[in-house]
């Protein structure tokens, strides 16, 4: 979720791996798709954003405890959320807009004894294997795994799908599955400012820059490359 | 005081962000240990020692590279264990992420990624800075005491200097790699060379590309000043989506995030989603037919200008003035 806005909205990076789900759901017969989301009360609206593409339920963990949690605290709440739950493939987005650690979905991994197959930007199952490829800075890694996995997607995935007005009207009459700390079996001390790991010290505005410097070319290109050139020796790039 | 650094290499040849770690790792303790995995990691016990470090623990064993995570995650607890470190520092990339992730997880560790400095603090563990909200904050961090601290630090955040050391002692690691952490395994390793160039999040310059270029065919004259300037190249979201130029070039708020010494954003108007990405670039340099655009209100040098007439004006001036 966004906190940088004032209405909460969906995770970009989420909408790749529900528009993942819907595909696999429309190769796979029998497929079950439930969202799951931490968040405050105010997130509920993201779950029925979530719930409009056609998924069949959402359970949503929400507790005030929660505020302040970091990744490692957010991992252990999901987790817990997931246990006695039957699952198959733990879809997610890689990052968060707004934190954008990279951290949760190994930490969910490794709390549920899972591979991540992490950073997919292509996702294939055969019965119960699953091979990702993952988006490496030179190309990709083709990796394997035997369900249940987790996984967690890239941009290049897919092309994200919209809501129909069908979606939209059947998610308002869905039902959110809204548990606490106390449902999932986590004690308040291990969640948010206080039972997270790290601690913020400060933050503080990033210090204003001075005006750079513009020159406008004379559309011969000569004018802007030589004052660039000039600029760049005096930043001794050159 | 110790603090373990998780180095990469390329069959024994330290990588240039694991020198630049291992310099910011001599600020914060007086004793600085390294891990290194996979096939020649022991031969990066002199480049170590160069940049400071006393010991380097390794595991040569190729099952940690064909086995995504798990086997390497073994490899740092055991590491971890070995040097009493209680401060672990890493490159702030995303495969080694994972990693981390796992071992904080079984430790219940406190994990701070994307740090651009650090500092140490009398009340114990280093503080970290970040920039976050996309950059237009900046925060400082610190894990709580009494837990092992893990610190991604973002490439070119620290200037590596040699500290002139003789080599790293040796310590090879007995790693007991279980059915478990053979659960992912690696089937191939697939490179899309982009030739000579730097890996983007490494590199000290990158050449940006957007809309404004026109077409696929606007990314040779990008590729060209890169090449020019020794550079990488990255690319808007709008240059990704249309196809022009691969999905990993993709720099932005849904893309990769870099603070290089110079960015060059050409034909790039600087939106929000695309500033996340780069603001915290030392230098930001722009090209741009329109004087609006925003990326002129946070660049420190701009060109008003058709980019199709700059570029290769400016590729023969830089030519001229470094041959």
């Amino acid at each position: 979720m966004d906190r940088d806005r004032s209405d909460p909205v969906l995770n970009a990076n989420d909408e790749w791996a529900i528009e993942e789900a819907l595909q696999i759901a429309e190769r796979t017969p029998d497929t079950e798709i439930v969202a799951l989301c931490m968040g405050p009360d105010e997130a509920g609206s993201t779950v029925r954003k979530a719930l409009s593409y056609g998924l069949d339920g959402a359970i949503q963990i929400t507790d005030p405890a929660l505020s302040g949690s970091d990744a490692a605290a957010t991992a252990r709440v999901l987790a817990a959320a997931l246990a006695g739950q039957e699952f198959d493939l733990i879809l997610m987005g890689n990052q968060s807009s707004d934190a954008r650690t990279m951290l949760v979905p190994a930490m969910l991994a490794a709390h549920l004894g899972l591979p991540a197959l992490t950073f997919a930007r292509h996702l294939e199952i055969d019965g119960d294997v699953v091979t990702a490829h993952r988006e490496t800075p030179a190309g990709y890694q083709v990796v394997r795994a035997t369900a249940p996995v987790v996984v967690s997607v890239v941009e290049a995935i897919n092309e994200p799908r919209y809501p129909t007005f069908k979606g939209i009207m059947a998610a308002k009459k869905k039902t959110i599955d809204v548990r606490d700390l106390a449902a999932i079996d986590v004690p308040a001390t291990q969640v948010g400012l206080d039972g997270s790991a790290t601690a913020v010290v400060d933050i503080a505005p990033r210090p204003p820059k001075d005006a750079g410097r513009i020159v406008a070319d004379d559309g011969s290109g000569e004018v802007g490359a030589k004052a660039f050139a000039d600029w760049l020796v005096e930043q001794k790039i050159l | 005081m110790t603090t373990l650094v998780v180095v990469e290499h390329d069959a024994g040849t330290l990588g240039k962000v694991s020198g630049q770690i291992l310099t910011a790792a001599r600020g914060l303790a007086d004793d600085v240990h390294a891990v290194a995995w996979g096939p020649g990691a022991a031969d990066v016990a002199d480049q170590v020692g160069a940049f400071g470090g006393s010991t380097v623990h390794v595991f040569d064993d190729p099952v940690v590279t064909a086995y995504a995570t798990r086997p390497q995650a073994a490899v740092v607890a055991a590491a971890l264990d070995a040097s009493g470190a209680e401060t672990l520092l890493y490159p702030a990339d995303p495969f080694i992420t994972d990693v981390v992730a796992t071992v904080a997880v079984a430790r219940e560790a406190g994990v701070i990624t994307d740090a651009v400095d650090l500092a140490s603090d009398d009340a114990g563990g280093p503080v970290a800075t970040k920039a976050i909200f996309g950059g237009d904050m900046i925060s400082r961090c610190r894990v709580k005491p009494g837990r092992l601290a893990c610190i991604g630090v973002k490439a070119n955040a620290f200037a590596g200097e040699a500290a002139g050391g003789g080599p790293a002692e040796v310590d090879v690691l007995d790693v007991a790699v279980d059915d478990a952490a053979r659960a992912m395994e690696v089937v191939e390793v697939v490179e899309q060379s982009s030739g000579d160039r730097p890996e983007m999040t490494e590199a000290s310059i990158i050449a940006a590309g957007g809309r404004g270029l026109g077409d696929a065919e606007g990314f040779r004259l990008i590729e060209r000043l890169a090449d020019a300037l020794g550079g990488a190249v990255g690319a808007s979201r709008a240059a990704t989506d249309a196809g022009w130029y691969p999905h990993q070039h993709q720099i932005g708020q849904t893309g990769k995030t870099v603070a290089p010494q110079l960015y060059i954003g050409s034909g790039i108007s600087g939106a929000i989603q695309h500033r996340a990405g780069m603001q915290t670039s030392q230098l930001i340099a722009a090209i741009n037919t329109d004087g609006d655009a925003p990326i002129f209100s946070i660049a420190d040098f701009g060109v008003v200008g058709d980019l199709h007439k700059v570029i290769p004006a400016l590729i023969d001036e830089i030519e001229q003035r470094t041959s």
